[in-house]
């Protein structure tokens, strides 16, 4: 008898999903979800919390070297912002039922990634610039269709992210306007940065849909709701026009714009670099990883004193 | 010396004070134990930041050179700088930090809290958004030097050994001179004299609630106001100010 109740009740529960499914309602932490669908939210949400994080350093590179008091300001500001999106997404992927810390350890062990771009350096100030414009620019167009996805938690997070995000696209195109009318040598950095960044941007749309292993489920689950070719042409087709009117040059010999798609068409991608990164032999994979655990390493005594602290006054 | 040349010489001085912090606390950016401090310490690196800009420009009005505060910050170097030695000492760990935050900022409050009733009005007005800024700062880095002073054995260790080593800097930020006093006379600098109490009282009854003992106060440094300094600050110059001196024709 019991058996065949907790059967029912599963039916019922599986139901309702889908039906909240079909009728495009977010689903929420207490709702029950298939275990596939968990497991995709959590490797999806905490790749992308971790990519925050990780986030931080190649901008955080420059912050003591930032030019003027007003560049300091807005640097820190964004920076600050990515850590508060970092936090966020760990808060709203541990309503799916995993901890901060272990997603901490995934993250060290290798199980979860963050996103290769962030395994590229930061070389020089334009690089900052070309962070915000080109990075932000590439996430924001993802996080803006990620906001109608299908989890309650994650799609609110993207609707108060995106807000932000916009803000730092705006700060890193100023940026490269500021060095393209400024002197020769300036132009060369915005140039130089272009000519790094432009590449792993492409990249960070992932794999053409033809190779991308995620799609079929992230679809039918309307976690995505567009794929990575449509996102990345949009991209494209706005960045293009930013760069001619501030003078500078996308490196790709054979972008053209497609009058009958109404899209640019742009060179292959190489994706045996994309892929290579991902495997860990980026310039700044191994530098990455080794921040990030030596940081939460050295600071594992202020955490434990926090912890017995609030111990001993809780007993009291 | 003018009153203008002594509010010069004042203002460059908070602002010195303020734009070495901010440095110092920004090099915690994306070093912090938890992403929460990291938010904290970014935070308080913008509030004296800000601060800074707001001297700067100040002084730089007053001197009448047309300088900017980029100007002053960026191009200045170590002997012109009258920031206090204790806000260059480079951070040994998150103790440190926090401790040396305890000192600086609840000097700040009081300095500011009183500096609003300067008759000068554009440092009143500056005090009136430093003096909340300030006892955000105090009321978060007391929270932390009590939780790790009477946390474990591992963080009152570090504690007391980041009290015991930035004590001998703490008087310095007392010291008085002659532009001081003169704007004192006019009813525009705050009575140090007056804050050294407020001060001495907030420092022991934390110190008291994190469990660390007093450091002796037989020796105490002194010069950074004078323009001699620690040999770190010539490295915080030579960082913070490599693209402005390298490229000195642009424009960020």
């Amino acid at each position: 008898m019991e058996l065949k109740e907790d059967i029912n009740i599963q039916n019922v529960a599986m139901s309702i999903f889908d039906r909240k499914m079909e009728m495009d309602e977010p689903i929420e932490p207490k709702d029950h979800m298939p275990d596939g669908y968990r497991k995709h939210l959590i490797r999806q949400m905490s790749q992308h919390a971790h990519s925050e994080v990780i986030g931080m350093q190649p901008e955080g590179n420059w912050i003591t070297r930032a030019p003027s008091l007003r560049a300091k300001q807005i640097l820190l500001a964004k920076i600050q912002d990515e850590c508060g999106h970092g936090l966020y997404l760990y808060s709203a992927t541990e309503t799916l039922g995993i901890s901060r810390a272990e997603m901490i350890a995934q993250l060290h062990s290798g199980k979860a990634k963050y996103s290769n771009i962030f395994n590229y350096p930061a070389l020089n100030w334009a690089d900052v610039g070309a962070i915000g414009w080109l990075v932000d620019g590439a996430a924001i167009v993802n996080q803006v269709s990620l906001q109608r996805t299908s989890y309650g938690p994650y799609s609110r997070a993207m609707v108060r992210i995106c807000k932000e995000e916009s803000f730092h696209q705006r700060q890193g195109y100023e940026i490269m306007t500021k060095m393209m009318r400024g002197t020769k040598e300036q132009r060369e950095m915005a140039q130089d940065a272009m000519n790094r960044w432009w590449w792993p941007s492409l990249m960070m749309f992932g794999p053409h849909d033809s190779d991308s292993p995620h799609t079929g489920d992230a679809f039918k689950w309307k976690i995505k709701r567009q794929s990575n070719d449509e996102l990345r042409a949009k991209f494209i087709d706005k960045t293009v026009q930013q760069a001619e009117v501030i003078g500078l040059t996308v490196p790709d010999k054979e972008l053209r714009w497609n009058e009958e798609k109404k899209h640019y068409d742009h060179g292959p991608i190489n994706w045996a670099e994309f892929y290579k990164v991902i495997a860990g032999f980026g310039p700044c994979n191994n530098q990455r990883m080794e921040h990030h655990k030596k940081i939460h390493a050295e600071g594992a005594w202020v955490r434990e004193a926090a912890e017995a602290h609030r111990a001993k006054h809780q007993r009291q | 010396m003018t009153e203008q040349q002594a509010l010069y010489k004042y203002c460059t001085q908070l602002g010195d004070n303020a734009l070495i912090q901010s440095y110092r606390l920004a090099e915690w950016c994306s070093r912090a134990p938890i992403l929460e401090e990291d938010l904290a310490l970014t935070n308080m690196a913008l509030d004296m930041t800000g601060r800074a800009q707001l001297l700067l420009q100040y002084a730089g009005q007053l001197a009448g050179k047309g300088q900017t505060e980029d100007d002053l910050a960026y191009r200045r170097s170590e002997p012109e700088y009258s920031n206090s030695l204790i806000m260059e000492l480079p951070d040994d760990d998150f103790a440190f930090t926090m401790v040396r935050q305890l000192l600086t900022s609840t000097f700040e409050y009081f300095l500011y809290s009183a500096l609003t009733s300067s008759t000068d009005k554009t440092v009143a007005a500056i005090a009136a958004k430093a003096v909340k800024e300030a006892k955000y700062h105090m009321a978060h880095t007391t929270d932390w030097v009590i939780r790790l002073g009477d946390g474990t054995d591992e963080s009152s260790r570090r504690t007391q050994q980041a009290l015991n080593k930035l004590w001998p800097y703490t008087e310095e930020l007392f010291e008085t001179d002659d532009a001081h006093k003169m704007l004192l006379a006019a009813g525009i600098a705050a009575d140090v004299n007056k804050i050294k109490a407020s001060w001495s009282e907030h420092i022991n009854a934390t110190r008291t609630a994190a469990k660390i003992t007093m450091p002796s106060d037989d020796y105490q440094h002194s010069g950074g106001t004078r323009g001699i300094h620690t040999e770190y600050l010539g490295h915080i110059l030579s960082e913070m100010q490599y693209l402005q001196r390298a490229y000195p024709d642009a424009k960020w």
